[in-house]
């Protein structure tokens, strides 16, 4: 007989459906079916959609009921039905339910349950479904919708009919067991096979390296020793490529570099911070989670740029929404804590109307990843409460296996906190998120190359972030920070507790009580909870007698800390679970142990195919609108409006500028402090078009655009900081590692003669993509060569700063810098026209630097009223924008120009109708457009000299005229605005 | 005597330091308080004369706007904000903020089928940040004294109002509820389209006050327009162009003077 008292009580799954009231659009199902049309899967999908709730507990239907009505269901215009799941026995033909996977993080699911608890609800479990009624599909179309558009395998079930959910609660305990790895006498085969069956993407150099470390010890590691060095020394967290031995050659030159990186880019920045002496504004540099510089007497800014790619390709909204929640972790975590306050996101994606049949397989199509990717980036920097102020979008065929996502992040932070060191007795705390398995491997996986079976094979690195839990820890940190309640902090990233703690400790040494660390579900070995990848954490180390204080304000905000070991003078790492050692390893062999090899580099120049005529009959208005309409130049209203840029109340100039808030501005400056009229400038510069041709040209021409756009706009070029973002190929090829030293080359040579440094930087190798093609071949996508430069300006005083828009009719309009007609290589012209020849665009360093002072001069004596950098499309399309954006006319004449060109250029020589076609489409850097009222024309000429001609005015007209030579640019600003506007204007 | 302004923060909100700092331009002294803190000690807000609910994704926004941090007024808030209000003290919802008075009931209370009004997702289903223009309706709302159009920016993805029935709607009328509508940029209203009226709200209604006018709760963002630098159009405009957003928080601090 059993004993009633003791039974459990009968647990039932209900199912909440949450279904639009009458009346009420069905907006998820009018998406779909127009998404459903726009790639071509089905005309007139007939489909409705609703969300819903699964809740496990003892409860009867009434008090589901009140949940539903009280909690769940939103007012006025939803509507819930209640069954209980083991009711749902009938399936039901064309009903797709789609469930975030178990170990996912689903926030709404936790948020929910929390609140239930809180409203005295004896709730065991919750989950989320999103639920898809759809008519008149075969079984087949139906499975084809469902992974084109429903869900995503790398996150999510789909479950066709109905449901029948016994138990939401998938526990299962963990049964301790020490694994060692047999690696003493183990041959090559049998390390290789460790390497690849461990997912540890370790050389068998490195695997070497390691078993005779080990068999000095004279023993075999455990399984968790292994992780720790395999984590510690991936490409992702120890960047051994381009940190390494290269030997570069080009055919002129040999070059050997023993941390190339060192050499080239942090070089540059030692050699400027040398010139500066006692006014160098670098504080910290390439060796905190980001870089630091000076803001006013008593503030620092900091910059970081990260990038997510892999993790984007596979499931770009949790991609994209991890790589902004860990770029801003990186701000959290540099010096003792900067307070993230703004975000830029760079994207490349294949063009997004690339039909799906020319895609190859296992890839997402590209519309899909930029949806993704925006959503991704909107969610998580909205929620975080910080203003998404800049960015770009490149489209190429080559990005369409290998999408790159870059998230940047700028943060303040008081003078004297730049720094940081963890005490011996220090108590290691993780505050924020829990661990669980979420993206364990994510440090090895995103150094591998990408294949057709990546989605397959690498979904547990693919994770959802949840914002509010990283805002939370943000509120409670920063109060920690400014009470001195810790002493070193950094963030989880790549290899979870394993890089956090080692680097931390990488002076010292540290214990680390494993079974500590809070978990989100049990059954997690003790190697999982050391590399597991779950977001939100942070590691601080909290001084004994602080921790009661600390423990306090994060409980007082229900954020979670958590002793999980203690910092020690040993320098070791020493790991145990329920007081017995997994792992003990020296601090020394981990960061410093990892052999050099050296690999090889080669770069050779292309051929140069010289200026030639255009071929054919060029139409100059056409070509304009499109290079306006081209998806790279065209308008990114659609993204840009869907991020909050304007939280924290800095705003100061806005992505979109002019008369009706629509013209693209260069860059965004906010305020970050609102009591001072002192702001920052946040552009960026990248021309992977330009590599195809010299990743040397390119980089400089990076450089450029990125300082020009913060200068266009008020920003002070003697105080812009800069970091680069390599995106490459397999550098395993000498070819491809050639092109980025190059590349590495441009930026060392042309930062120093600009006084620009570098603070900080990332890189991402081998983004390439393999799959087997239909005729049985195996193809190879490969990136372009990808630099991003990111530019972080400062304006003394806000209150000048210049937009783009035209503003009134009579202003004369100036060229300044110098057009070389020859620099058509690469062009937006060319793109759009399918011409070629023409040279890559140089940057003539004398120049830029003059040019750059005189802009900023004239900026602040208020003698620019518009203000417009030339990039691509080079003149025609700047001043079509600066148009568009003013809603004024303009009425200009090239041919004072054609005289003037570039010096070496020899324009006498050009054809001449390339030399009018370079003069109006040239992608010739250090070049802007500027405004000038009659009255400052005196002033303005004076200082330029020959760096700036006259082409014309502002006129109120709402036409678009430049003549030039035979050639007449004249366009309507409706059809300027239309052709720029439409082609992303998507709903 | 400045007034003293309560801000309240939740997990998640994140308008919090700019809404103190207007409030602060504005001639007030405001203190954070985080939800925990007050439900633990809500006894704590005989201190303060404006209780202020600033914009952000409280509880992330998870199960619907606002609705959780609704939850813990009524559950555990409500006398203390019923006192609040019988005292003819101000209470300010903005955004976020908004969407928790409506959800708590507070603006409007909601009946046997429970509340008659809501906000909701956008007409074009995502988040938007764009500025509109805005009209004063024609209520008593202390916090809309001497305004008549003021531009101001939006940033929300649920905030589309919706009424259930015309009844609902003609009594908000009748009680001067209605605070602020959005308006065509030459100041018209009746038929105001997308993007002027950002989110398909029913009568373009922008804002919302209690019928003593003391409470109110807008979608758009006042605090985000307090120095002329913010406006998107500031250098177009002459250099003395006045903040709009300013006026509403300088209004609460003239109420107690």
């Amino acid at each position: 007989m059993v004993d009633q008292a003791t039974a459990p009580p009968a647990v039932t799954v209900w199912q909440i459906d949450l279904v639009p009231a009458d009346g009420q659009r069905d907006r998820i199902a009018e998406e779909l079916a127009a998404e459903a049309r726009d790639i071509g899967l089905a005309v007139n999908l007939d489909v409705s959609a609703s969300r819903g709730f699964l809740l496990q507990g003892d409860l009867e239907q009434a008090r589901i009921e009140e949940i539903a009505q009280q909690l769940l269901a939103e007012p006025v215009v939803e509507e819930f039905q209640i069954a209980s799941c083991e009711q749902n026995t009938s399936p039901a033909t064309g009903t797709v339910y789609v469930l975030p996977k178990p170990g996912v993080t689903d926030a709404q699911a936790e948020t929910a349950l929390a609140a239930m608890r809180a409203l005295g609800f004896q709730v065991a479990a919750v989950r989320t479904f999103r639920k898809f009624q759809i008519q008149n599909q075969s079984p087949e179309q139906l499975q084809q919708l469902a992974s084109k558009l429903l869900f995503n395998d790398a996150i999510e079930q789909v479950v066709f009919g109905e449901l029948a959910i016994e138990n939401l609660i998938t526990q299962q305990p963990y049964d301790f067991q020490l694994q060692i790895v047999s690696l003493l006498d183990a041959h090559d085969d049998d390390l290789n096979r460790i390497s690849r069956e461990g997912g540890l993407s370790l050389t068998l150099v490195e695997m070497q390296t390691i078993q005779q470390h080990f068999q000095s010890l004279e023993r075999d590691p455990t399984d968790i020793e292994l992780e720790t060095i395999a984590q510690t020394w991936s490409e992702h967290c120890s960047h051994k490529t381009l940190a390494g031995k290269i030997e570069f050659s080009d055919g002129t030159q040999t070059l050997h570099f023993d941390n190339m990186l060192k050499e080239t880019i942090f070089a540059a920045t030692q050699t400027i911070r040398k010139e500066l002496a006692d006014n160098d504004w670098c504080v910290s540099v390439f060796k905190d989670n980001a870089g630091i510089v000076e803001f006013d007497d008593e503030s620092c800014i900091t910059f970081k740029v990260e990038t997510h790619n892999r993790p984007s390709a596979l499931e770009p909204y949790g991609g994209a929404n991890t790589g902004i929640g860990g770029v801003i972790r990186d701000t959290l975590g540099t010096g003792m804590g900067a307070k993230p306050i703004c975000n830029t996101d760079v994207f490349c994606f294949a063009p997004p109307e690339t039909p799906a049949e020319a895609l190859p397989p296992g890839v997402l199509h590209p519309r899909r990843i930029m949806k993704g990717v925006v959503s991704g980036v909107r969610d998580y920097g909205n929620r975080m409460g910080i203003p998404t102020v800049n960015g770009a979008v490149y489209f190429d065929d080559r990005y369409a296996g290998n999408p790159l996502v870059f998230c940047g992040n700028v943060g303040l932070i008081p003078n004297n906190m730049a720094f940081k060191e963890p005490q011996p007795g220090d108590l290691i705390v993780t505050v924020g998120g829990q661990t669980g398995r979420d993206g364990i491997h994510g440090a090895t996986f995103s150094s591998a190359e990408l294949t057709e079976h990546s989605e397959v094979t690498s979904g547990g690195s693919v994770q959802i972030g949840n914002a509010i839990t990283e805002k939370m820890v943000t509120d409670v940190l920063l109060q920690a920070r400014d009470q001195n309640l810790y002493t070193a902090i950094t963030d989880c990233g790549a290899g979870g507790f394993s890089s956090a703690v080692g680097e931390m400790g990488e002076e010292l040494g540290a214990v680390v009580w494993l079974e500590k660390a809070p978990l989100k579900y049990q059954g997690l070995s003790y190697t999982e909870i050391w590399i597991s990848e779950a977001q939100e954490r942070m590691v601080v180390a909290v001084p004994e007698k602080h921790w009661e204080t600390f423990e306090k304000l994060c409980r007082d905000e229900s954020v979670e800390a958590t002793v999980i070991g203690k910092f020690e003078a040993t320098g070791k790492l020493k790991l145990t679970f329920n007081d017995q050692q997994v792992g003990e390893l020296a601090m020394s062999f981990l960061h410093d142990g990892r052999p050099q090899v050296v690999r090889q580099a080669n770069w050779h120049a292309q051929p140069t195919s010289p200026i030639a005529e255009p071929v054919g009959t060029v139409d100059v208005n056409s070509a304009l609108l499109d290079i306006l309409s081209s998806p790279n130049v065209a308008s990114k209203h659609w993204i840009i409006r869907q991020y909050d840029h304007e939280v924290l109340g800095g705003s100061v100039i806005k992505p979109l500028v002019g008369l009706y808030n629509d013209g693209p501005s260069d860059a965004a400056v906010i305020r970050p402090k609102l009591k001072s009229r002192r702001g920052i400038a946040v552009s960026c510069g990248m021309n992977p078009y330009f590599g195809d041709f010299d990743p040397y040209h390119m980089a400089q021409s990076s450089i450029d655009e990125a300082m020009r756009n913060c200068v266009a706009v008020g920003a002070d070029p003697n105080r812009i900081a800069i970091l680069d973002n390599f995106c490459w190929g397999y550098t395993d090829r000498p070819e491809t590692l050639g092109s980025l030293v190059r590349a590495a080359l441009g930026c060392h040579d042309l930062a120093i003669d600009l006084k620009t440094p570098f603070v900080s930087g990332k890189d991402s190798l081998n983004n390439e993509f393999s799959y087997t093609d239909d005729a049985g071949n195996r193809q190879t996508i490969s990136i372009p060569s990808t630099l991003l430069i990111s530019a972080l300006g400062q304006v003394p005083e806000v209150d000048r700063c210049v937009t783009m828009d035209l503003k009134q009719a009579g202003n004369a309009i100036y060229l300044v810098g110098i057009t070389d007609p020859t620099e058509m290589g690469g062009s937006h012209f060319n793109l759009v026209t399918q011409q070629t020849g023409g040279d890559v665009p140089k940057v003539d360093s004398a120049l830029a630097n003059a040019i750059f002072g005189k802009i900023h001069q004239s900026i602040n004596q208020r003698w620019i009223r518009s203000c417009h950098d030339l990039s691509e499309g080079g003149l025609a399309a700047a001043a079509a924008e600066m148009a568009l954006a003013g809603g004024l006319g303009v009425v200009l004449d090239l041919n004072p120009t054609m005289a003037h060109s570039k010096h070496h250029s020899r324009p006498h020589e050009m054809p001449p109708q390339a030399n009018m076609v370079g003069q109006l489409f040239a992608e010739s850097n250090t070049r802007f457009l500027c405004e000038i009222p009659p009255q400052f024309i005196a002033e303005f000429e004076d200082l330029f000299g020959t760096q700036a001609v006259r082409l014309g005015s502002v006129c109120d007209t709402p036409n678009v005229e430049i003549q030039c030579g035979d050639f007449q640019i004249a366009l309507s600003i409706a059809d300027i605005k239309q052709a720029w506007q439409k082609p992303l204007d998507w709903n | 005597m400045k007034p003293k302004v309560l801000v309240l923060r939740a997990p998640g909100t994140n308008c919090d330091q700019e809404t103190a700092y207007a409030f602060e331009v504005a001639g007030a002294d405001a203190e954070f308080m985080h939800i925990n803190q007050l439900i633990e000690q809500p006894s704590a807000t005989q201190n303060f004369q404006v209780l202020c609910v600033p914009g952000g994704f409280s509880f992330g926004d998870d199960i619907g706007a606002g609705r959780i941090l609704a939850s813990k007024f009524t559950s555990r808030l409500k006398d203390t904000i019923e006192e609040f209000r019988a005292a003819e003290k101000l209470v300010l919802g903005i955004c976020n903020g908004f969407q928790v008075l409506i959800k708590t009931g507070f603006l409007v209370p909601a009946d046997a089928t429970g509340l008659p009004v809501t906000l909701t997702w956008n007409h074009n289903g995502k988040y938007d940040c764009r500025w509109v223009n805005l009209k004063n309706a024609g209520s008593d709302c202390v916090f809309l004294q001497d305004t008549e159009l003021m531009y101001l920016p939006i940033a929300h993805a649920e905030g589309r109002f919706v009424v259930r029935d015309a009844a609902t709607l003609s009594q908000l009328n009748n009680a001067r509820q209605v605070a602020l509508k959005y308006v065509n940029p030459d100041g018209s209203n009746g038929q105001v389209p997308f993007p002027h009226n950002p989110n398909g709200s029913d009568e373009n209604i922008a804002g919302l006050c209690d019928e003593s006018g003391r409470v109110l709760g807008l979608m758009p963002h006042p605090e985000r327009f307090i120095d002329r630098t913010q406006h998107p159009r500031w250098t177009r405009l002459p250099e003395g162009a006045s903040a709009d957003g300013l006026k509403i928080f300088e209004n609460a601090v003239a109420y107690f003077a």
